[in-house]
């Protein structure tokens, strides 16, 4: 597979260079450090130390636009350097791009190739919204531009009358990049663990047997924005485990949902919801695989202050079989102390504030969980310097009493980070 | 009868000049509004601006009238400097209200609502103001015409909520024949003069007198920035379809030329 995505580059290159006229070519180059700053027992005190270099191609044509993006990355904290794996981003190179996009009727897109794929209306909580993330390099402190993987998929976009219709086909599953052990350490139902004991998967792989689609039908109906949603693939965080073999598991996932934004008052409401069927255990009896949920989110925002923005959230996860996922851990002689409450309910609040003629942009994202007493912080300064450098300070710093909720299992990766950029 | 007919005559010819007189500044600054928002039906132009302190923002703009009335779409994209490349905005202005606006972020493909901004803050960290750029509701201040000179207007606006906005009054001098604003002074709160607008290069292009440079000082901040369009286009037969989320997603032909 690596060899197709080689040949498939080169020979985008080359198309690339024989019509150089028609072509923009942009990029940067960056250094990032980051330093843990609680116990650094578990994973290194350096979070992050490397250099990036991104190149950024775009070809429009009358009858296509293609673009081709990727990073040559010197990672001075990670194990695999060298071996450079597409689907996880390890190693030297990372592909973030490699499509192209045709209108064969004025109605109809396609996206053919390595994209980056985003819908849905929540600020960092995600429903509808089941391309892969990389959890570890946003925790990390990397740009947020890195939260979103590429997924190898078709994208056909038609737009009739009275509704647009997007379909994400990716042939075969893409997994988040998950936190596994090696950069963050995390809970793994005994204890938290780190590089010591990094997370083991059994991830479909299977072309076209192994593969995801997803649906989004939209349309505005005055100035609001209305959407239904449909998913069908797997859980793209490990949401099970094989207790034979203690690898993690990929289980299968559906999700149907909806959503509306719009303006209310002087601001922009939303609301989001989903039904996820974990349909591998649809009664919920198979203690090792994640139950089906319901998921809500409200979201506001608005501009409280000139030039500074609010943004408040309410997301609540339910599990649909919680006594039944309960009294299987029991039958099995599992402990059921650290089973997450049906409920488990967030709150987030974001501020944005722009100073110094929009130069430095100040931003601060909390998220707390009530019922588990564990949250997160998320505050990053960005300065631009000039048109071309640009520098970034950062931490993420996560807070609880238990060692195994959600967020409070992250405890010992609080770090804080800066970076320097420089773009041609 | 008669001398209460001839009153009634008189008043209502006194009322008719004093009404004459309003109705000229506000024909005026509805002219004015015309001529400087709504040339042709449509128009595209590539706009560059240049800080003082050398920052650059360069787009290009995309705008049409709706079919009636005053409502307006525009499509905004972004070609340097690198943060905000091939970001796009999408404005459905709503006169009287609060605009609709999208910002598309390519990195994440993420395309974003914005909420109802406050009007008077600046158009993408340069020394114009959101509303300079879109266009200041007319039926928010009073307008007085106050001098008439050989070429041009003088029309001296206050506005009717002193407390929505960081200014007391402004005044702008429109072209008689163009209807065109060639210059608008701000005066602060305490009556000094603190901004200014130039609109110093027309040009007229497919019949319509065209602002191609502009410029507007900050003069208690002491910052400038000089706005520049190019390659101004009027009446191109822009479909309204442009102006929605799947052109936020991948900019047209139209922008990217």
């Amino acid at each position: 597979m690596k060899r197709v995505w080689v040949c498939g580059c080169v020979s985008v290159w080359a198309a690339f260079a024989a019509c150089a006229a028609d072509i923009e070519l942009h990029g940067f180059g960056e250094y990032r450090y980051g330093e843990r700053v609680e116990d650094q027992s578990l994973e290194g005190y350096r979070s992050l130390n490397e250099l990036r270099l991104q190149g950024d191609a775009l070809w429009y044509h009358d009858l296509f636009t293609v673009q081709l993006k990727g990073a040559l990355i010197y990672d001075d904290v990670t194990a695999q350097r060298d071996d450079v794996d597409l689907e996880t981003g390890e190693g030297f190179f990372d592909l973030r791009q490699a499509n192209i996009l045709v209108s064969p009727l004025s109605w109809m897109d396609l996206k053919v190739g390595r994209q980056v794929l985003t819908w849905g209306t929540g600020d960092l909580v995600f429903i509808n919204d089941l391309f892969p993330k990389d959890w570890q390099s946003f925790f990390l402190g990397r740009d947020d531009e890195y939260l979103k993987v590429p997924s190898d998929a078709l994208f056909v976009s038609v737009f009739p009358e009275f509704v647009n219709i997007d379909v994400a086909y990716t042939p075969r599953f893409d997994a988040d990049r998950h936190i596994t052990g090696e950069r963050l350490s995390y809970w793994n139902g005994q204890a938290v663990v780190g590089q010591e004991s990094v997370l083991l998967t059994d991830r479909p792989d299977d072309w076209f047997e192994d593969d995801e689609v997803a649906v989004r039908v939209y349309r505005t109906m005055g100035a609001f924005e209305l959407a239904l949603y449909g998913y069908h693939g797997y859980w793209k965080s490990p949401g099970g485990m094989d207790p034979d073999t203690g690898q993690w598991l990929f289980p299968g996932l559906a999700v149907y949902g909806a959503s509306a934004r719009g303006p209310l008052g002087n601001g922009i409401v939303y609301v989001e919801t989903g039904y996820y069927d974990s349909f591998d255990d649809r009664e919920g009896c198979d203690p090792f695989i994640n139950n089906s949920e319901v998921r809500l989110l409200l979201g506001y925002e608005r501009e409280i202050a000139t030039d500074l923005t609010m943004g408040v959230q309410y997301f609540v996860e339910r599990m649909l079989d919680h006594d039944e996922h309960v009294a299987a851990l029991e039958s099995k002689m599992a402990p059921t102390d650290t089973v997450r409450d049906e409920d488990r309910h967030t709150v987030t609040l974001r501020l944005t504030y722009l100073a110094m003629n929009q130069n430095l942009v100040l931003s601060c994202f909390a998220r707390y969980s009530p019922n588990e007493d564990d949250g997160y912080v998320k505050p990053t300064a960005t300065y631009k310097i000039s048109d071309r450098w640009q520098a970034t300070l950062g931490g993420s710093i996560f807070f609880g009493d238990d060692e195994h909720t959600f967020l409070s299992q992250f405890r010992d990766n609080n770090n804080v980070n800066g970076s320097v950029r420089f773009s041609f | 009868m008669r001398i209460v007919l001839i009153t009634g005559l008189a008043i209502g010819s006194l009322a008719a000049s004093v009404m004459g007189q309003e109705l000229d500044a506000n024909a005026i600054v509805e002219k004015a509004n015309r001529a400087s928002y709504y040339a042709g039906k449509d128009g595209s132009a590539k706009v560059k601006m240049v800080m003082s302190d050398g920052r650059t923002r360069e787009f290009a703009i995309l705008r049409r009238n709706a079919d009636e009335g005053m409502g307006q779409k525009f499509y905004v994209y972004f070609t340097a400097p690198a943060d905000v490349r091939k970001m796009a905005y999408l404005v459905h202005k709503r006169p009287g209200g609060n605009d609709d606006r999208w910002l598309f972020l390519p990195a994440l493909n993420l395309v974003k609502r914005i909420a109802p901004g406050d009007k008077r803050t600046s158009f993408v960290g340069s020394d114009f103001l959101y509303e300079d750029v879109s266009g200041r509701g007319l039926e928010e201040d009073t307008h007085e015409l106050v001098e008439t000179t050989e070429t041009q207007y003088v029309i001296k606006n206050t506005p009717k909520d002193p407390g929505s906005v960081e200014f007391s009054s402004y005044t702008v001098w429109i072209d008689k024949e163009s209807f065109l604003p060639r210059k608008a002074e701000y005066l602060d709160k305490n009556g000094t003069l603190s901004r200014r607008v130039v609109a110093d290069k027309v040009e007229t292009v497919q019949g319509y007198p065209t602002v191609v440079e502009s410029y507007v000082e900050d003069l208690s901040a002491g910052t400038k920035t000089v706005n520049t369009f190019a390659d101004v286009k009027l009446d191109i037969g822009l479909k309204d379809r442009l102006f929605t989320e799947r052109f936020l997603r991948r900019p047209p032909r139209e922008v990217t030329r």
